[in-house]
């Protein structure tokens, strides 16, 4: 890549627009406030950069903890070659997360506060500490690839031998702060649309991280597959797009329950902005769920991708409609985002695309292992020969 | 004794002076411009509404149990024994979920400021702990806002009601809504009449997200043990299978 000049390509001009006005929105947010920069007003303090560089980000990258979880704690080791990938995804997401509320916070300066100033009764108090934490565990989850990558043996040695409790503290932190996206809204039960506030947000923000976990695996080992000229492992991606469609079906029956519990189902008689993002929203988790069922369609990459975008989609609508759509009505205003917003979170996105791909490019993270690591994968490999195939 | 504001909405003729009042106890600009501006913003903390003859006062309800000072991840809001809830801006990293937990919609944020504070009204805390009452009761010609404790203003309050039945809406706003708030309402008129909200829940908000987070240490033991456990027989199992395989 760096032996000779980059060629021009419509995704790199594309790329480098992106960044120039994301960068002219930088300017104006940090000379001009939010107010030269967001249309955030008094009555609506959370935009797209809380909605969707935040609690999207946070879910996207929920990959991490379920592969970890299904890898090292269940001893599914099939899926070992994703698993990498995922993490990766994971750490960058959060870097990201933490980007993008450097923009939103009114004080960047001060986004250490939570960790010294403490108010347990706070839910984003909760997420702060647990987002925190857990990047530090997903870069001691990523540190492997680099010391491959240099044959650094000590620190690698060092993080083999926490990581069992370093694996199980992931996954409950996860567990604790995917959720906690969701408790964040049930303070306010009079603002949020009843199609979405529910008490059991958090129960179904977790239910959809893990699903969306796994359709950003499938939609990352597709990508990546393609830019890097690797083969598809195709009937891997098909074994989580299986369970995949388990978890949404999962997701979709607790939603449909707690929509009947509420009474909620007659709002959808009526004819608002809500009914119709809320349909798009379910279709777009359910057309997935129910095509992941049949296993043509998981076997055929084409097919398999469209469905893993789907699911992406119809999470993006549910984390947008909590925090955005569904609170417009209760606050008694619109919003539409600024388009330095969305320059800015266009420009997250696309520098999130750029470091995976540059990161991929450099460490191992698809690859086969090298010599070193072969040793410690035969070994393991040894030690669990029924599901290794 | 926790203290209160009663604003009695049938006494109000509407002159303002209790914004000029506030405008001048922050220091804050206070012109015709300003009085014009019939809503709370950063540089106006109390706003005297007009619907239609009635007039109507906006301010911080300094809520029993504040949703705001509950939701702040620094404890940069906290309540008062003495019943204002206040806000130290030297905390406050910017995350605005004060304003988008506050029922009432009462937090105003400097949007156009690089280093900017969250504002709402303190029920002049500094004036209240020194024994007196806040800027907006004192200034007020027509004591259609009065301080004191909050049990006795309730009394107060039910009084007014009592003795001249004809003249009141038979309730006073800010007794039970949210699980009760520092600035009570009395009016003539049924109060969405008079701009308040009345579709507020009737419980404190803090305990609909504390119902969750009380969960985690259970669910942080619970789950430790059970990945833990899950860890462990897999693990074995595998390393069942090793020995067995190698003996085969």
């Amino acid at each position: 890549m760096m032996r000779k000049l980059p060629k021009i390509t419509v995704w790199r001009v594309i790329f480098a627009v992106i960044l120039l006005f994301g960068l002219y929105a930088t300017y104006l947010r940090v000379f001009y406030g939010l107010g030269g920069s967001t249309n955030l007003s008094d009555k609506f303090p959370w935009g797209i950069w809380i909605a969707f560089d935040v609690m999207c980000g946070v879910g996207l990258a929920a990959g991490g903890f379920t592969l970890v979880a299904t890898v090292h704690i269940f001893n599914i080791q099939k899926y070992k070659p994703v698993l990498r990938p995922a993490i990766l995804t994971a750490f960058l997401g959060y870097t990201l997360v933490t980007v993008g509320l450097l923009y939103d916070l009114g004080r960047p300066d001060r986004l250490w506060h939570p960790l010294v100033m403490w108010n347990p009764h706070s839910v984003m108090f909760e997420v702060a500490w647990c987002v925190t934490l857990y990047s530090t565990v997903l870069f001691l989850e990523f540190i492997p690839v680099v010391c491959e990558k240099f044959g650094w043996q000590k620190p690698m040695e060092w993080v083999h031998r926490i990581s069992v409790p370093l694996m199980i503290l992931g996954v409950l932190l996860s567990t604790m702060h995917q959720s906690s996206l969701g408790t964040l809204f049930l303070i306010v039960p009079e603002k949020l649309y009843p199609l979405w506030y529910s008490p059991i947000l958090p129960l179904l923000f977790f239910v959809s991280a893990i699903g969306v976990g796994l359709a950003m695996t499938i939609f990352e080992s597709w990508h990546s597959s393609r830019a890097f000229g690797r083969a598809l492992e195709l009937p891997l991606l098909a074994g989580l797009a299986r369970v995949l469609a388990v978890v949404m079906s999962v997701y979709l029956w607790i939603r449909f329950l707690d929509l009947a519990h509420r009474h909620a189902f007659g709002l959808l008689a009526r004819n608002r902005e809500e009914t119709w993002l809320f349909l798009l929203e379910i279709a777009l988790t359910a057309v997935p769920t129910v095509l992941l069922y049949q296993a043509r369609i998981r076997m055929r990459p084409g097919a398999l991708y469209a469905c893993a975008v789907m699911v992406l989609f119809g999470f993006v609508a549910n984390r947008l409609n909590v925090g955005i759509t569904g609170l417009e009505a209760g606050s008694g205003t619109t919003y539409n985002p600024r388009w330095s917003e969305i320059a800015i979170t266009l420009s997250i996105v696309a520098t999130g695309f750029a470091i995976f791909r540059a990161i991929a490019h450099y460490f191992p993270v698809f690859e086969a292992p090298s010599h070193e690591i072969q040793a410690e994968e035969s070994e393991e490999q040894e030690a669990d020969p029924v599901s290794v195939g | 004794m926790p203290k209160a504001i009663l604003y009695d909405s049938t006494l109000c003729i509407g002159c303002k002076a209790c914004e000029g009042a506030c405008a001048q106890r922050w220091g804050f600009p206070y012109d015709d411009k300003i009085a014009a501006e019939e809503k709370i913003s950063a540089h106006k903390l109390t706003a005297v509404e007009t619907h239609g003859d009635k007039f109507s006062r906006r301010l911080c309800m300094n809520c029993v149990e504040p949703a705001c000072a509950s939701v702040c991840p620094v404890g940069a809001l906290e309540k008062t024994q003495l019943g204002p809830v206040v806000y130290d801006a030297a905390k406050c990293m910017g995350c605005r979920y004060c304003m988008q937990a506050c029922p009432f919609q009462v937090p105003s944020y400097e949007w156009n400021q690089r280093l900017p504070k969250m504002r709402k009204c303190d029920m002049c805390y500094d004036r209240q702990s020194q024994g007196k009452m806040t800027a907006c009761s004192e200034v007020c010609p027509m004591q259609a806002t009065i301080t004191g404790d909050r049990d006795a203003l309730i009394a107060e309050a039910r009084q007014r009601i009592a003795a001249k039945p004809d003249q009141y809406y038979q309730k006073i706003y800010g007794l039970k809504e949210v699980g009760g708030t520092s600035v009570l309402y009395l009016s003539a008129v049924p109060f969405e009449q008079i701009g308040l909200r009345t579709g507020v829940p009737q419980e404190p908000l803090p305990e609909t997200t504390w119902r969750v987070l009380e969960m985690l240490p259970d669910i942080v033991s619970t789950g430790t043990v059970l990945l833990g456990g899950v860890w462990w027989i897999t693990n074995r199992r595998a390393e069942v299978a090793k020995k067995e395989g190698r003996r085969k």
